[in-house]
C-alpha cells in the first residue's frame, strides 16, 4: 500500500509512509504556505483584538501574481486562453480578484496546514514508517492541498501537456530535474488514489 | 436623354454614440472550465460532482469535454452566481473563467 491511500471501511482513507515521503510531503507543503504568504487568521492566537470593520477594508491584490506557481493557483477569473483581454475584461479580473484571491490564499494554506497537522501527529514506529489514518473531512483537505502541490511543481517544472509526463519520466537520473519529477508522479499516485477513495 | 443619376444623399441620422458593448442583463452568464496538464482526470471529475453536485456520468462527460475539446460550459445563471463557481474552481485549482454566453 505504499504510496497508495486505500478505503477505510469507516469512511476516510489511509496511506502508509515512510519517514522519507512524511518528510518530502511536509517540506513541499511548508515550501507551499511559504509561497502563499502570512495570512490573517494566524494572527487569531495574539489576543490582539482585531477591529471586525477592518476586513471590509482588507482588499486583494488586483494584479496577478509575478509568481508562475502562484498565477497559475490564483488565475484570472475573465479572459482565458481563447479570449485577447481588453481593458472591460481586465478590469472585471481586477476587481474580482481584489474580492476573492485574500480568501482562495487562506483555503489554499488552510489546506496546506491540515496536511502538515496530521503528519506531525503521525509517530513512526521502529520500521521508520507509519500508517496515516484521515477522517473524510481531512481527506477533503488532502485532496485540495496535493492537488496545489502538484500544479506548484507541475508549473516548476514547465509540465505543459499531459505527454510530458511521460518524456520527464524518461529524464536521467543526473538531471537536476529529476527529484521533483520523482515526487511529481509519486504526489500523483496518492492523489488518484485518494481521489478514487473518496469516490467510493 | 439618359436619365441623369443625381447623387442621392441619404440622411443618416449620425450617431453620436460610438456602438459600444452594454452587456445584455437578460444573456445568461457561463463558467467555463479549461483544460490543464497538470490535474488529473479523476479529480475533475471529482470535483464537478462534489461542488455542483452532478451524477457521476454527467460530471465524466464534461471532464471529458474539457480533455478534449479544451474547455466546457460546467455551469449557467447570473453573473453573481458564475463569480461563486469560479471562485469555487479556484479553490478547488481547476482553472475556470465566466463569462456572457453570446
Amino acid at each position: 500500500m505504499a504510496g497508495h491511500f486505500e478505503p477505510l471501511p469507516e469512511g476516510g482513507a489511509a496511506v502508509a509512509l515512510d519517514e522519507v515521503e512524511i518528510s518530502i510531503l511536509r517540506s513541499l507543503a511548508v515550501q507551499l504556505m511559504e509561497l502563499l504568504g502570512p495570512g490573517d487568521e494566524e494572527t487569531g492566537d495574539e489576543a490582539e483584538a482585531k477591529d471586525p470593520l477592518a476586513d471590509l477594508f482588507n482588499d486583494g491584490p488586483s494584479e496577478p501574481p509575478a509568481d508562475p506557481v502562484l498565477a497559475r493557483l490564483f488565475p484570472d477569473a475573465y479572459g482565458g486562453p481563447d479570449l485577447v483581454p481588453d481593458d472591460d475584461v481586465r478590469a472585471a479580473s481586477a476587481e474580482f480578484r481584489r474580492y476573492t484571491e485574500n480568501d482562495l490564499r487562506a483555503r489554499k494554506r488552510q489546506d496546506a496546514l491540515a496536511l502538515v497537522r496530521a503528519l506531525d501527529a503521525l509517530s513512526p514506529g521502529i520500521d521508520q514508517g507509519a500508517v496515516l489514518r484521515l477522517t473524510s473531512d481531512e481527506c477533503r483537505q488532502w485532496v485540495g492541498a496535493l492537488n496545489d502541490l502538484r500544479l506548484a511543481i507541475g508549473t516548476r517544472l514547465e509540465v505543459t501537456d499531459e505527454e510530458d509526463g511521460g518524456e520527464l519520466l524518461r529524464l536521467p537520473d543526473t538531471d537536476p530535474r529529476k527529484p521533483m519529477v520523482m515526487a511529481y508522479l509519486w504526489l500523483g499516485g496518492l492523489q488518484e488514489t485518494l481521489v478514487e477513495s473518496l469516490m467510493g | 436623354m439618359g436619365r441623369v443619376s443625381v447623387p442621392v444623399e441619404i440622411e443618416r441620422p449620425e450617431s453620436s454614440e460610438a456602438p459600444f458593448e452594454v452587456p445584455e442583463p437578460d444573456v445568461p452568464w457561463v463558467t467555463i472550465v479549461h483544460n490543464d496538464p497538470v490535474n488529473l482526470m479523476s479529480y475533475v471529475s471529482y470535483v464537478f460532482q462534489t461542488y455542483f453536485g452532478y451524477s457521476k456520468d454527467k460530471a465524466h462527460q464534461l471532464m471529458l469535454d474539457v480533455h478534449h475539446k479544451g474547455r466546457a460550459v460546467v455551469s449557467s445563471g447570473s453573473r453573481e452566481e458564475m463569480e461563486r463557481d469560479v471562485q469555487a474552481m479556484h479553490g478547488y485549482g481547476l482553472w475556470a473563467t465566466l463569462q456572457q454566453d453570446r
